[in-house]
Order: C-alpha cells, then sequence, then structure tokens
C-alpha cells in the first residue's frame, strides 16, 4: 500500500513536470549546462596529461641514460637493456649520443655520433636545412660550426683525431645538411653512431642517451626509479628543466579547469535555486491547498525535493551526453586527438547534478514550508 | 451531540478585534449557514474552526477533541482527519487531472484508493471527467471536484466558503443538491455565505456583524425566518 502512495507521489511529480515544463525547462537547461561543462572539463583534465604529454614531448626528451658510479661510458648493450625496462608504448624514441674531440684544419671541434631516425623522435625541434645524413660518412653541421667555417651542403671535409688508445684516425666526410636548435647542438657535428665508431675503431660505446617518454609527474619518476633499481650499471635521470615545466603547465591548467568547474556548478545552484524559487512563488496556492487539505510541511518540503531529484538527474544525463561530445570537440580542436573517456564519470555527474540540485532547492523549499494556507487561500 | 463547540472566541490582529467573544453550538449532523457582510468576521470564524488559524483566546471543541492549545502540526492532522474544505476558487491543482485531485487527498490523509477516488467523483455525477484536467471542467464541475475531494476521507464537519460564489444558477442548483445530499446522509456541513438564497438551504442561520453573532435565525432566509437568538452567546 506504501508503495501505491510511493507511486502516486511519482505520478504527481511527473505530472507537475511534464504539465508545467516550459517553467522547469529553465532549470533543467540550467542543470545541463552544469553538468555538460562538469564532465567536459573533467574528462579533458583526465586526459590532459595524456594530451599534453605528447605535446611536451615535442619539447625534448624528459630522461636521459648516464653510465652508473664513476664510469663515464656506457656499452650499446646497457642502454638496450634498461630501455627494455620500460613500457614500450611509453617509449617515444630512445637516442644513444657519443662524443667525440676531433680536429678540421688544425681546429678543435666536438663530433657527436647519434641514431638520426632516433632523435628525430627524440628531439623533434631540430630544424635540418638539406639533407639528413643517410650513408657512412655523411654529417649534419651545426648553424655555428656552419659559419664560422663557411661551409654549406655538399662540401667536404676531413676528420682526424686520437681514440682512447691514442692510436690516429682520420675520415673524409661530407656536409649534407645545416642544423639549428638554437641551443648547443649549433656548435657541434653530427653523424651516425656507426660513422663514428668506425672512424675511431671503436665500437659499443655511448656516452649519454635520451629518452622521451610518454609519461610525466609521478609516473615519470617511478619509471625512472625502475630504471635505477633494475639496473646497475646505468642510472636514469630526469630532465628537471622539462619535467618540472611540465608539471607547473598541467597543474596550472587543471586549477583553471577545477576553478571553471567550481564557478559553473555555482551559476548552476543559483539558477536553479532562481527558478524554484519563482516555481513557488507561482505555487503558493497549491502549497496552501496541500497544506489545508492535511499535507505536513516534511511532505510539501519532500515533493518539492523529490522534483529538484528528477530535475537534476534528468539534467544530468542529458548534461553528460552533451559533457562527453564537449570533451570530444574541445580534443579534437585543441590536441587534434579523440578524448579517452571515463565511464565513471558519467554516473558520477549525474549524482553530483542531483546533489548540486537539491542544495539549490533548500532555500526555495524553505519558503514553501512557510506558506500560510489561510492567507494563501484568501489570495493574499 | 455537538460536534463542534465555540466558547468566548476572539480573533485580534494588531490593534483591530475580528472576532469578539463568540459562543456557538454546531450539532452532529447540522447544516449551518454564517451569513455576514464583509469584515463582519465570518471568514476569520471559518478559518478557526477549519483549523487553518488559531483564537487570540477561547475554547474551540472539534468531535471532542479543544483545538486551542495544540500545535501547527496538529492542527494539520485535525484538518486532515477531521475537515472537508470547499473553495469558493475551488482550489484545484492545475496539472493534475479530476480523479488525481482527489486522490491528493488520499494521498495526505492515509493511502491513495483509486476505486475509491472515482467512486466520489460518481458521488458527484463526475465520473465520467476523472481524467480531465480542471481547465477542460466547468465551474459547476470543479466544484463538484473539489466537494469529492471534501468528502474523500470522510470528514467529520465539511467547511463550505462561499461553495457557489464563482457559478451561475444552474450550477448553483446542482452543487447545493449535492450538499442536500450530503446532509440527507448525516454529513454536518457548515457554510459561510453572504448569499441569503444559499444560507436559505441550511436549517440555522448565524448571523455575524462586526465581529459579534449579531443573530440566529432557524431555517432558510435570515430576513424572513424568526430569530432564535440574539447578541452573542446563542448556542445550539
Amino acid at each position: 500500500m506504501i508503495k501505491k502512495n510511493n507511486s502516486f507521489l511519482l505520478k504527481i511529480l511527473l505530472s507537475s513536470i511534464v504539465r508545467r515544463r516550459s517553467r522547469l525547462m529553465v532549470a533543467l537547461v540550467g542543470i545541463a549546462i552544469g553538468a555538460t561543462v562538469l564532465l567536459g572539463m573533467v574528462t579533458l583534465c583526465y586526459d590532459i596529461p595524456r594530451q599534453m604529454s605528447r605535446e611536451f614531448r615535442s619539447y625534448g626528451a624528459n630522461m636521459i641514460l648516464v653510465a652508473a658510479g664513476r664510469e663515464s661510458l656506457m656499452m650499446r648493450a646497457d642502454i638496450e637493456n634498461a630501455a627494455a625496462l620500460l613500457p614500450p608504448e611509453k617509449v617515444l624514441g630512445l637516442t644513444p649520443y657519443r662524443y667525440e674531440t676531433v680536429r678540421s684544419n688544425m681546429l678543435p671541434y666536438t663530433a657527436v655520433g647519434v641514431d638520426f631516425a632516433q632523435v628525430r623522435k627524440t628531439s623533434p625541434y631540430w630544424h635540418v636545412t638539406g639533407q639528413w645524413p643517410e650513408r657512412d660518412g655523411e654529417i649534419l653541421i651545426g648553424a655555428d660550426v656552419a659559419e664560422f667555417t663557411r661551409l654549406v651542403p655538399g662540401r667536404g671535409l676531413t676528420l682526424e683525431g686520437r681514440n682512447k688508445e691514442q692510436a690516429r684516425y682520420e675520415k673524409d666526410v661530407t656536409v649534407t645538411g645545416l642544423l639549428k636548435t638554437g641551443g648547443v647542438e649549433d656548435g657541434f657535428i653530427f653523424m651516425s653512431l656507426e660513422s663514428m665508431e668506425e672512424m675511431t675503431g671503436e665500437p659499443g660505446f655511448v656516452d649519454v642517451a635520451e629518452i622521451s617518454v610518454m609519461a610525466s609527474g609521478r609516473e615519470l619518476r617511478d619509471l625512472a626509479e625502475a630504471v635505477r633499481s633494475g639496473q646497475s650499471r646505468v642510472e636514469a635521470r630526469l630532465v628537471k628543466r622539462v619535467t618540472q615545466s611540465e608539471e607547473t603547465v598541467l597543474g596550472k591548467l587543471k586549477t583553471l579547469v577545477y576553478l571553471v568547474t567550481v564557478i559553473v556548478l555555482v551559476l548552476t545552484m543559483i539558477c536553479v535555486a532562481t527558478t524554484m524559487m519563482t516555481v513557488v512563488m507561482e505555487r503558493r496556492r497549491e502549497i496552501g491547498l496541500k497544506k489545508a487539505i492535511g499535507a505536513e510541511n516534511r511532505s510539501i518540503a519532500r515533493e518539492f525535493l523529490a522534483e529538484g531529484l528528477i530535475l537534476g538527474l534528468l539534467g544530468g544525463l542529458l548534461g553528460s551526453a552533451c559533457g562527453l561530445l564537449f570533451a570530444q570537440v574541445i580534443s579534437a580542436n585543441v590536441f587534434n586527438r579523440s578524448v579517452t573517456v571515463e565511464f565513471y564519470l558519467i554516473p558520477a555527474t549525474v549524482l553530483v547534478s542531483a546533489l548540486v540540485t537539491i542544495i539549490a532547492c533548500l532555500i526555495p523549499v524553505r519558503r514553501a514550508v512557510d506558506v500560510e494556507p489561510a492567507l494563501v487561500l484568501r489570495g493574499e | 451531540m455537538n460536534i463542534l463547540e465555540l466558547r468566548g472566541i476572539s480573533k485580534i490582529y494588531g490593534q483591530l478585534s475580528a472576532l469578539s467573544e463568540i459562543d456557538l453550538d454546531v450539532a452532529q449532523g447540522e447544516w449551518l449557514a454564517i451569513m455576514g457582510p464583509s469584515g463582519s468576521g465570518k471568514t476569520t470564524v471559518m478559518n478557526i474552526i477549519g483549523c487553518l488559524d488559531k483564537p487570540s483566546c477561547g475554547s474551540v471543541v472539534l468531535d471532542g477533541q479543544e483545538l486551542s492549545a495544540l500545535s501547527a502540526d496538529e492542527l494539520t492532522a485535525i484538518r486532515r482527519d477531521k475537515i472537508g474544505l470547499i473553495f469558493q476558487q475551488f482550489h484545484l491543482i492545475s496539472y493534475l487531472t479530476a480523479l488525481e485531485n482527489v486522490m491528493v487527498a488520499q494521498y495526505y490523509h492515509s493511502l491513495v484508493d483509486e476505486k475509491e477516488a472515482l467512486a466520489a467523483l460518481d458521488r458527484v455525477g463526475l465520473a465520467d471527467r476523472a481524467k480531465h484536467l480542471p481547465r477542460q471542467l466547468s465551474g459547476g464541475e470543479q466544484q463538484r471536484v473539489c466537494i469529492a475531494r471534501a468528502l474523500i476521507n470522510y470528514p467529520s464537519i465539511i467547511l463550505a466558503d462561499e461553495p457557489t460564489g464563482n457559478l451561475d444558477e444552474a450550477n448553483e442548483r446542482v452543487v447545493m443538491d449535492i450538499l442536500h445530499q450530503l446532509h440527507r446522509e448525516g454529513s454536518t456541513i457548515v457554510v459561510v455565505t453572504h448569499a441569503p438564497e444559499v444560507a436559505a438551504h441550511a436549517e440555522r442561520t448565524v448571523v455575524l456583524e462586526y465581529g459579534k453573532i449579531a443573530r440566529i435565525v432557524l431555517g432558510g432566509d435570515p430576513s424572513k425566518a424568526p430569530e432564535v437568538g440574539e447578541a452573542c452567546g446563542a448556542g445550539a
């Protein structure tokens, strides 16, 4: 029998909403907009680190591998072993670097042996005029070196030096391109690691390796720690300049998103409270009548809160659908990628919308239970 | 046996005395009319009897229960259980059908029962209009729904405030016929009106003037019928 009363209450609440939809539409739209922004923003908030990680990787590697302890050189095999400790899907690129001091026309230069295919992944900001080296004996020269030596792509030169055994070496090379980064790279000569090993006659050594990892903050620190603890001959260090600015930007972005979300929720509350207040004023006669025929204050309060709850749930559902769309549109326009949806956020958004609506209804409900039936029924 | 007893009822708003020392008894099954010009205090009496207001002093006993000391919540319970209200403006809920408007009173009273609500509408001749919204009903039909709502919880007393005030002659007749039928079935009816032709249906008419009972008249039109009491204090 109580069930019958509850279904009657639901029926009159739905009748109230459906038959007075034009008035409640304002509140519903307000709640839906709030839920849209809430779900959209929170989804972006979850997805931004993933999206931004890719963006930030264009500013260079965020982890470097160096020899552990007092060693200054690492073996290439050690680097490969260390990289194997990282999840492959997180590693965007791994570039080994080997530095040698060479001379050309009696002038000293720093020659760097790299993997050109990998360096394009770890340092996408490298700007090369001319061609990237493809064969043995082809080099890139930094912009400063080019300016000093007047070398241009296509010109040849001879590099000479001594290896760790003090054995003299010499190699004829051809410039294929000029490198401009605006950094220290502009003062170096770059050749493939294989060319350098062939030139020095010392294969297998590397000074440092740069890794571009798709992670930030704690996750990145944990990955570095995993390498440190899993590989005794190699030490993983984070590139503070990159990782810290990444964390700072992400932190500020998240704060901004949370702030906007809170402001939107407060505005939603004001919108709902104002609409419900108008509804109460319009329905004073109805409330007075209900009290006159025996409705208790708690019944009146329960009806208005239940109406708010229904509005909140409907607005939350509507807003969730729009919020997903909103997040997709923002992600597609800003990051050129589709957003990854955390599906548990949908029921959470609906619940928050219902809660916000109920809070917004508290003052109007207070007004409703204060209605004096005798005054209202007399038309005062 | 008296269903209602008012003793020394006064109501004062600020410095204005709306009612002064009213004594009135209503017998079980009686049809009483309360008449008077505007400002005579008839609405105040109606509100006090209907537990919508409390007297400044005096005692009200309804169905053996003293009301003047009750809290607002307790008065709500009395309204729910013992009083059936009929309004001049009908006060139907606009978004509910005739049937739902009757069931609302059941809902606040105890449990909804659609069959019983339909029977109440049938009693006032509106079973075929049960699914209509108030705006789809004539004034007379709306008032009949209001009567069905007032009856649905078997009240001890039916209070009607200008029940035909907004109706044409034909509908007035229909409504008064229903009240007669209820009276014949044993309902106690108190009608507040300024219309002598409405008061004429009552067994007894109390005429209020300046917040006091000016006279009590037995039977129909107070301008024609013999007076049985004067000034305040006259009982049944």
